[in-house]
């Protein structure tokens, strides 16, 4: 900290800018010339929905990215850039969504990682006595309840964060930026956490947290920066705080219209899920039914909960409670293949992970879960396989130069698509996508959807997770938004608005 | 026959021609048929290894293995007077359950195959040096099996050529397993599995039964091939019998394509790597090598083979990152959009 800053008047100068900082990404400008100012003690929530630029503004701040254009002012001094050494050496801390920290060391040597304190001598032995009191002031001061040598890897996941915060203060932080640091905390650890940031404003300390969550933000913001796609679109101050008024900036974007209605009326509900709890939300229900040839979209924010409960249809992990029945009868599925055998199939958020072999043959990726009805005497039939495989790539016009090449060989797009081919060479009731045009180029998402509304119109129920606004608004016949767990709402078509589904997600009724 | 199997086979005869030109003992009749049977015992546990290690596992127990149940299978029939295609039975089903065991403990107690493995080398390798109370168990002065005996260890006149019986096991595990891993819908679940576990879990793949069939497999062809090398020993000392043959058995198939992280390798490949390995002994016999430096010339070659391959394949990847690159950016940018909320 500077040592002039006690004889200055209190603060009119923030130490830190941001002015006029763009930042584009190959066709996409992420950042269009944002300005953010920061003062002592201030704290700024930074609020807009999936997409709206937050992370990408904060790893300017954090060095992690250069920005394209405009200009970082630290303590009067003008940079295009900054980098992560110059960001520590400003008093930028990141506590990050995922916590970077080491589950096989204690608490004390996270915080000092690097900067150990050290015995003399050539052996540069660790001084754990001095390690451990250097770290119990900053715990002191943040009134935590656990000690310097207590393992990270017993600490829970606010305490972790508290790990992180005490890290970014040794390191004398003049901004701290959080990372949706409540998104996996629950109510009591969440109040902790406010009463931890109204602490570091008390000490001077400038806090900029990124949330979903309105309410911390009236709890605890002295600012609101709205951010929409990519832009600076309002700033709230303490006076104006009220949801309605943050939903009111999140908003307003142009939706395209992309809704094709489906051929006929929805029929009969074919994938019925009754009081379903996963382990992530113990306590939380979740009952929703999808009807034959119907498009059901499942909006809700990151971490609502919605990937966990496609997961437990599709038997990957145990449902704690509940029912799922297929065409009103109760079935139990215990693993994917079960549900695979009844016509439930995933397609799953992470294709690179979870759905394709990336180093096998389209073909083979095509027939895996179906490779038994290639088989004759148990061996594979290769020839219907590949005779198969290039059907479903000329069907769902996968644009590769053979069927023999490797899944991994090409666009986002056509590899969703393949992870499509899969389930439609089989016999689908019911498909459930994650996030169906994740890294998915603009031409092929709209052949998605297309293939999404035939296949809907073909009879099969269509569950949709999807994070997009534009998507989930375009795309579904009915919304059901989730929120921490539970299903907040039902949207029919003439309901549909990305303030109410907004609205539902972030906790208010519509 | 891929192009890797191709160039150990190339390997395989440039070493050979260059052993024969210094010493033409190599390519005497009685010395290939030696060479031959080395290949026909040691290939068929080489080949059970692949199993496990195409799933991404290895298993460290297959020499004590063979020791445990080699002393099983020779006291039933000499001391127990069982009836050597009953030994036989019991000693595969023995091989089995060991699989079955190996195979729980990895999939269900989710425990590392090597540490489960090497737990097992040790316990197998003890509880062989206790049941024959450490002493060599033999065939006794006059105990003759002739028909077991000519079926394990015999040879037989091909063109002149006197084929061990072992080859011919060799040949049609090969041959089994080749249709198997390569043809089988078991097989695509084996490499799936071994590639990427999660993926084909979620292809509907019982991920668990893969995994634990290979362990089964591999123990039931280690029986067998306990029971072979048995019957050309005809006397094992339980302490020394049969030990580094799983690093045999792992050399073979790294040499032959397998990688340890899992989904690769051929099983001609793992065939050609033994064949290497018999012919790198034989090698250090025929030019003289002080046989103590046996395992350091093995060890040299499969080092020089391993790093040429990852050479070879760096430099055939390379155009073929440079075409598939901007089709992937495309995919990256969104990605990085995804990822920066």
């Amino acid at each position: 900290m500077s040592a002039l800053l006690p004889v200055q008047p209190p603060m009119p100068e923030p130490f830190l800018e941001l002015v006029d900082i763009s930042q584009i990404f190959p066709g996409v400008a992420a950042l269009d010339h944002v300005s953010l100012s920061v003062s002592h003690g201030e704290v700024i929530a930074l609020i807009g929905e999936n997409g709206a630029g937050k992370s990408t503004l904060m790893r300017v701040l954090g060095g992690v990215v250069e920005p394209s254009s405009g200009v970082i002012r630290v303590d009067g001094v003008e940079r295009r850039s900054l980098t992560v050494a110059d960001a520590i050496k400003a008093g930028i801390a990141f506590v990050h969504q995922e916590l970077n920290l080491f589950d096989n060391l204690d608490v004390a040597g996270n915080v000092y990682i690097g900067r150990e304190p050290l015995h003399g001598g050539p052996l540069k032995l660790i001084d754990r006595k001095r390690l451990h009191a250097q770290v119990q002031p900053l715990l002191d001061r943040l009134e935590v309840d656990f000690k310097p040598d207590a393992p990270l890897a017993e600490l829970s996941l606010a305490q972790r964060q508290l790990v992180e915060i005490i890290k970014a203060l040794s390191l004398d932080a003049r901004l701290v930026i959080m990372d949706e640091p409540t998104s996996s905390l629950t109510l009591t650890e969440t109040d902790r956490l406010m009463q931890v940031i109204a602490g570091l404003r008390a000490d001077g300390v400038s806090v900029i947290f990124i949330t979903h969550r309105l309410n911390e933000v009236m709890q605890c913001a002295e600012r609101a920066v709205v951010l929409r796609d990519g832009r600076m679109v309002g700033a709230l101050t303490r006076a104006e705080l009220a949801p309605a008024a943050m939903i009111r900036l999140m908003i307003g974007r142009d939706l395209k219209s992309l809704y094709v209605p489906p051929a006929a009326p929805p029929g009969d509900s074919v994938l019925e899920i009754v009081d379903a709890v996963t382990d992530t939300y113990p306590g939380r229900a979740v009952s929703l039914s999808v009807r034959r040839g119907e498009i059901l979209g499942l909006a809700g924010l990151v971490g609502s909960g919605r990937t966990e409960l496609a997961r437990a249809i599709f038997g990957i992990d145990p449902l704690r409670s509940g029912a799922i029945k297929l065409n009103g009868e109760p079935i139990r599925i215990a693993e994917p293949r079960a549900a695979i055998q009844r016509g439930i199939y995933l397609v799953p958020e992470d294709r690179k992970r979870s759905g394709l072999l990336l180093d096998v043959s389209i073909t083979e990726n095509i027939s895996l879960p179906d490779l038994e009805s290639y088989q004759r005497f148990w061996l594979v039939n290769t020839a219907r396989e590949a005779e198969n495989a290039q059907r479903q790539c000329e069907r769902l016009r996968i644009r590769t130069p053979g069927v023999a090449n490797f899944a991994g060989s090409l666009s986002g797009g056509n590899q969703q698509k393949i992870v499509l081919a899969k389930w439609l060479s089989m016999r689908p009731k019911v498909l459930i996508f994650d996030e169906p045009t994740r890294g998915v180029d603009v031409g092929a998402k709209q052949e998605i959807y297309d293939i999404l509304r035939r296949l809907a119109d073909a009879g099969v129920a269509i569950l949709m997770i999807s994070s997009d606004m534009e998507e989930v608004i375009g795309i579904s016949d009915r919304i059901a938004v989730m929120r921490e767990g539970a299903i907040s709402g039902f949207l029919d078509r003439s309901q549909f608005s990305e303030h109410n589904v907004l609205q539902l997600a972030v906790g208010h009724t519509v | 026959m891929r192009k890797k199997d191709l160039s150990l086979l190339i390997l395989i005869l440039v070493v050979g021609t260059v052993v024969a030109l210094i010493n033409p003992r190599f390519v005497m009749v009685g010395n290939l048929s030696n060479t031959a049977n080395q290949v026909g015992l040691f290939g068929i546990f080489s080949i059970a290894e692949a199993f496990v290690i195409i799933t991404g596992g290895i298993e460290l127990s297959v020499g004590s293995v063979i020791a445990l149940l080699g002393v099983l299978f020779i006291d039933l029939i000499v001391n127990r007077d069982v009836n050597w295609i009953a030994a036989a039975a019991i000693v595969v089903a023995g091989g089995l359950a060991i699989g079955v065991v190996h195979g729980l403990l990895v999939t269900k107690a989710r425990i590392q195959p090597f540490v489960v493995t090497l737990c097992g080398l040790l316990i197998y390798r003890g509880a062989a040096r206790y049941y024959t109370e450490d002493a060599t168990a033999g065939f006794g002065f006059g105990a003759s099996f002739p028909t077991l005996e000519w079926l394990a260890a015999g040879r037989t006149n091909v063109l002149g050529f006197p084929l061990p019986h072992s080859v011919v096991a060799l040949i049609i595990v090969t041959v089994v397993a080749w249709v198997v891993l390569h043809r089988s819908v078991f097989g695509r679940y084996l490499y799936a599995v071994g590639k990427n576990e999660e993926a084909a879990r979620y292809s509907g793949i019982r991920a668990n039964r893969v995994v634990i069939s290979a362990y089964i497999i591999c123990g039931g062809l280690t029986a067998f091939s306990a029971i072979l090398i048995a019957m050309y020993t005809r006397s094992i000392s339980p302490a020394v019998h049969g030990s580094f043959y799983e690093l045999y058995a792992i050399a073979a198939a790294v040499l032959g394509g397998c990688s340890l992280r899992g989904g690769e390798g051929s099983i001609i490949g793992v065939v050609l790597g033994t064949v290497l390995l018999q012919v790198l002994q034989n090698l250090v016999n025929l030019l003289g090598i002080p046989s103590s430096l046996n395992f350091a010339v093995m060890g040299t070659v499969i080092l020089i083979g391993v790093l040429a391959d990852q050479y070879l394949a760096q430099r055939s990847r390379r155009p073929m990152t440079g075409r598939g690159r901007p089709q992937t950016s495309v995919d990256a940018v969104p990605r990085e959009q995804a990822k920066a909320e």
